[in-house]
């Protein structure tokens, strides 16, 4: 098998706080290849953002600190990279979109400028992301940049880019601006691509669009994307691959066809019965009682059991192992055997 | 099968007081925090105590020595005596009770009325705002202290009236700052849903915006203070202030001032206690501003 | 048939135009000849994507606002030409619950003061003491899922899921017959978003209450809806019952707003 893009073994992450140190991630294994878009799924609070983070090394520490594991990108650590060399990475290896467009782009600078300064600087580690002799002067390489920059506003199906370039950020719409951002994080030519979605939905148009662009880019440049969202049928639509992760862990992972045909852990099951379906009549939801745990004295053993309807007590004894269910399917539950083939809602 | 009454487990919300045990928390995170609300309470003391203290209280009462005029610092007088051959220490610590209060005093009344003024301009708006806010920028373009000295002279001299002056120049930072803060606050959501509620004007600005708007009022009362001792002394310095023989760091400095360089103590002391003052207080507010900041809570 | 609860005729609204020192802005048209009949007891959903227009007809609806033109009408009498007195006495019977349940409790009030906030406003009418005014605060917390045990303590120590509780039971507080709910779901995890529908559906049998629900979520809508209204740049695209809307949507941008639903379904293209 192919060598991963990207790898996160056994990470885990502790953050320090007025109430003790709190386990925010706690043994996250992930990997992904180029080609694959993985939807990493949870509440607010279990950790998501955390690990989209880690990968490039933007989480401030202290507070936090990694306890242990390693993200292994292209077979180097990133834990342990000098500082450098992972901002080298960030601009130009591994995008990030953090998709709040309102604030994501500085209000006082023309569009352009801000795509020609990220293109300057992915062209510092890189030359040839710019289209011009290496020992090119100022002057033809800004020349350079702001060509590739209005070709990639084109590209994310921004109409007219060579005038919008010198725009500013609130000239554009919420989903313009999300295209913006997109291309920006594409301009280095990146292997790997981070999308956080913002905490309040976007409209449902503007978000379709995005998605059919995400999942063209992967087709076109051949990367590996993990987006971060807490919305099921986004990650149904889009992704190929599926984390689902609680309170600091990845409790199931798989295929999205599998793991949405067939889920194996409680927790993604409460999950999908909370969705509101065609069919689901009205006062009929499942919703899921209880809150993500607090995290500084965590529930032993599993740490779903409290709330989950089919806990034992061995159930919090030890953190149940993750068990393959079928074919690059994984669930850490211990009773995934008694849910596997029960039909669910 | 409805199921409405999820278990909300008691523990989830956080006991009372919780929040300002965080508070100090993160207070005492800071190191220079701490040491401004040290020498904010060395100060607070003197302020109380501080004529009851001092070693020489016949000197504070303006009794004179003339025997022992202009001692160098020693174990009787560790600040020497001045040209009155009182104690200088005694002199310094019964001062700062007018000192300090006088600068209480200021920035409480001038925070007062320019809260008023700056609440009643954003929440109201319109021409209030205008005509209110106009009148403050006219109060901004006169000098402070000429200001302060032109009240103090019409008014005369003496404690209250120095206090009145300077309050009189002090309050348009308060107005511009509250105004600011409520024109914010008003567009905040709950405010939106107290109207929707029904509540009336009064009872959204006193109970909804007001509340909200107290940290960076406090914040800069605090930063004020120092600035306002320091122009309390400054009006003393050029005789405005208290009559003598009450002692003020600002008078004792100006009587110091013909005996430069020779006599440098009785200078030193009164400079001192202004500088730890001025520098506590300052320090103090940063650190109030840190843990008071709207957006470190939440 | 009876009188609707609510009617918005023919009702526009245009912002700007406003002359000032640097030359004048230019005009906006939040709403642009809307109609919407609310019969008594029914929840009334109204899909829109942002700038729409939805805030617009909420604040005109709770008279926060006043339309350019067209009228609104509660239980068939205009606001527009109601008494101080009315107003008042209207604001008590027509809620609303906010899309943001950490900004749109005042964190400086305690739970209790924020539920008895309303029985205080509505003194004069509902002619609560300081006794039943507890009592009932407490008796509200219970009906939206929390316990009494929560009056004293503030809004930051809730998570979101309650909070919006707290919104719900401060809405209810004055016995109100409309509630306009804003997006009450969309800034909450789907788990927790689950809860509060059942809440809702719940809150809406027992105690007879007509919704006017705010969504650019269709799922939720059609959970919650009898009836829904598209709202488009300020137009009203489409109106119906919710199911016909859904299987047999007529305008282009009904079908394009059903199309792009991420719905969880298992993708027919999966590898």
């Amino acid at each position: 098998m192919a060598g991963a893009l990207l790898s996160i073994r056994d990470l885990h992450l502790t953050m320090k706080s007025f109430d003790g140190e709190a386990h925010v991630l706690n043994g996250i294994d992930l990997e992904v290849r180029r080609g694959e878009i993985w939807g990493l799924v949870g509440e607010s609070g279990c950790g998501k953002s955390l690990t989209g983070l880690s990968i490039s090394r933007l989480v401030p520490s202290p507070p936090a600190r990694y306890a242990r594991g390693e993200i292994l990108f292209e077979g180097s650590d990133i834990l342990t990279l000098p500082m450098r060399d992972v901002e080298a990475l960030r601009g130009k290896r591994i995008g990030m979109i953090f998709q709040d467009p309102t604030t994501n782009l500085n209000p006082v600078y023309r569009v352009g400028e801000q795509l020609v300064d990220v293109a300057l600087a992915a062209a510092s580690h890189d030359p040839s992301v710019l289209d011009c002799a290496a020992n090119a002067g100022r002057r033809e390489r800004r020349r350079a940049a702001r060509r590739l920059a209005a070709e990639m506003l084109g590209r994310v199906g921004i109409p007219d880019a060579k005038t919008r370039l010198d725009n500013y950020p609130h000239e554009f719409s919420g989903g313009m601006r999300q295209r913006v951002l997109i291309a920006m994080a594409l301009i280095g030519r990146p292997d790997l691509l981070i999308a956080d979605e913002p905490k309040t939905a976007l409209d449902v148009s503007v978000q379709a669009q995005i998605l059919k662009l995400l999942k063209g880019t992967v087709a076109d440049h051949d990367i590996g994307v993990i987006l971060i969202t807490h919305n099921l049928g986004v990650v149904a639509q889009t992704c190929t691959h599926v984390a689902v992760m609680y309170a600091g862990n990845v409790v199931e992972s798989g295929p999205v066809a599998r793991v949405i045909e067939d889920p194996a852990h409680p927790y993604t099951r409460a999950l999908m019965a909370a969705i509101p379906t065609k069919e689901s009549r009205r006062g009929s939801l499942n919703g899921l009682g209880g809150r993500v745990p607090n995290l500084i004295a965590p529930p032993p053993g599993c740490r779903f059991s409290p709330r989950c309807p089919l806990a034992q007590p061995d159930c919090t004894r030890a953190v149940p192992p993750s068990v393959a269910v079928g074919r690059d399917h994984w669930t850490a539950c211990l009773r995934a055997k008694e849910i596997e083939g029960v039909a669910h809602v | 099968m409805t199921q409405i009454t999820d278990p909300i487990p008691a523990d989830t919300a956080r006991p009372r007081g919780d929040g300002l045990r965080r508070a100090m928390f993160r207070f005492r995170q800071s190191r220079l925090s701490m040491i401004g609300a040290g020498m904010v309470a060395v100060v607070l003391f003197f302020t109380l105590f501080g004529g009851l203290l001092a070693p020489f209280p016949e000197h504070v009462a303006g009794g004179v020595d003339t025997a022992n005029r202009f001692d160098a610092p020693s174990l009787a007088h560790p600040f020497g005596t001045n040209e009155l051959g009182q104690d200088v220490l005694s002199l310094v610590m019964a001062g700062t009770t007018v000192s300090v209060l006088a600068g209480f005093g200021v920035v409480l009344i001038g925070s007062a009325i320019g809260t008023l003024v700056g609440a009643i301009a954003g929440f109201v708006g319109g021409w209030t705002d205008e005509i209110l806010m106009r009148l403050t920028d006219l109060t901004l373009t006169i000098p402070g202290l000429i200001l302060a000295m032109a009240v103090a002279a019409a008014l005369g001299p003496g404690f209250a009236n120095m206090v009145i002056a300077i309050s009189l120049s002090w309050w348009p930072g308060y107005a511009r700052l509250v105004r600011g803060e409520v024109l914010a606050a008003r567009e905040e959501v709950y405010v939106t849903a107290a109207r929707a509620i029904g509540a009336g004007p009064g009872r959204i600005l006193f109970r909804h915006i007001l509340p909200n708007v107290l940290s960076p009022i406090i914040v800069k009362m605090s930063l004020d203070m120092g600035f306002a001792i320091l122009t309390v002394a400054a009006l003393g310095f050029i005789g405005i202030g208290v009559r003598t023989p009450t002692p003020e760091w600002g008078t004792l400095l100006s009587l110091s001032r013909s005996y430069m360089p020779d006599y440098w103590w009785t200078a030193m002391a009164p400079g001192m206690a202004m500088f730890l003052a001025v520098f506590g207080f300052n320090l103090l507010g940063d650190g109030l501003r840190d843990i008071l900041d709207p957006k470190a809570r939440r | 048939m009876s009188e609707p609860i609510l009617r918005i005729e023919n009702v526009s609204k245009i912002y700007g135009a406003r002359r000032s020192l640097f030359g004048h802005t230019s005009e906006v048209q939040a709403l642009k000849d809307v109609s919407i009949a609310v019969n008594k007891g029914e929840s009334f959903g109204l899909v829109g994507e942002s700038g729409s227009g939805k805030t617009t007809l909420t604040r005109s609806i709770l008279h926060l606002e006043t339309p350019t033109s067209g009228r609104i009408l509660f239980e068939g009498r205009n606001l527009a030409e109601m008494s101080a007195v009315e107003l008042r006495r209207l604001r008590a019977r027509v809620q609303i619950v906010f899309q943001d349940p950490y900004a749109s409790l005042n964190p400086r009030m305690s739970v209790q003061d924020i539920v008895t906030e309303p029985m205080l406003v509505h003194h004069r009418t509902l002619g609560l003491d300081r006794r039943q005014r507890r009592d009932r605060a407490a008796e509200l917390l219970s009906l939206v899922g929390l316990g009494t045990q929560h009056l004293t303590r503030y809004p930051h120590e809730f998570s979101g899921g309650q909070r919006q509780r707290i919104c719900i039971a401060r809405a209810l507080a004055s016995g109100p017959d409309l509630l306009l709910l804003d997006e009450p779901t969309s800034a909450l995890d789907v788990s927790v978003q689950a809860q509060v529908l059942n809440l809702l559906c719940d809150l809406q049998d027992r105690l007879g209450l007509t919704y006017f629900f705010i969504s650019h979520d269709l799922a939720v809508v059609r959970y919650l809806c009898d009836r829904v209204a598209l709202i488009y740049r300020g137009e009203l695209v489409e109106e119906g019952d919710t199911d016909d809307i859904f299987d047999a949507p007529n305008s282009d941008y009904a079908r394009m707003l059903i199309g792009a639903m991420p719905e969880v379904r298992v993708p027919s293209t999966a590898t």
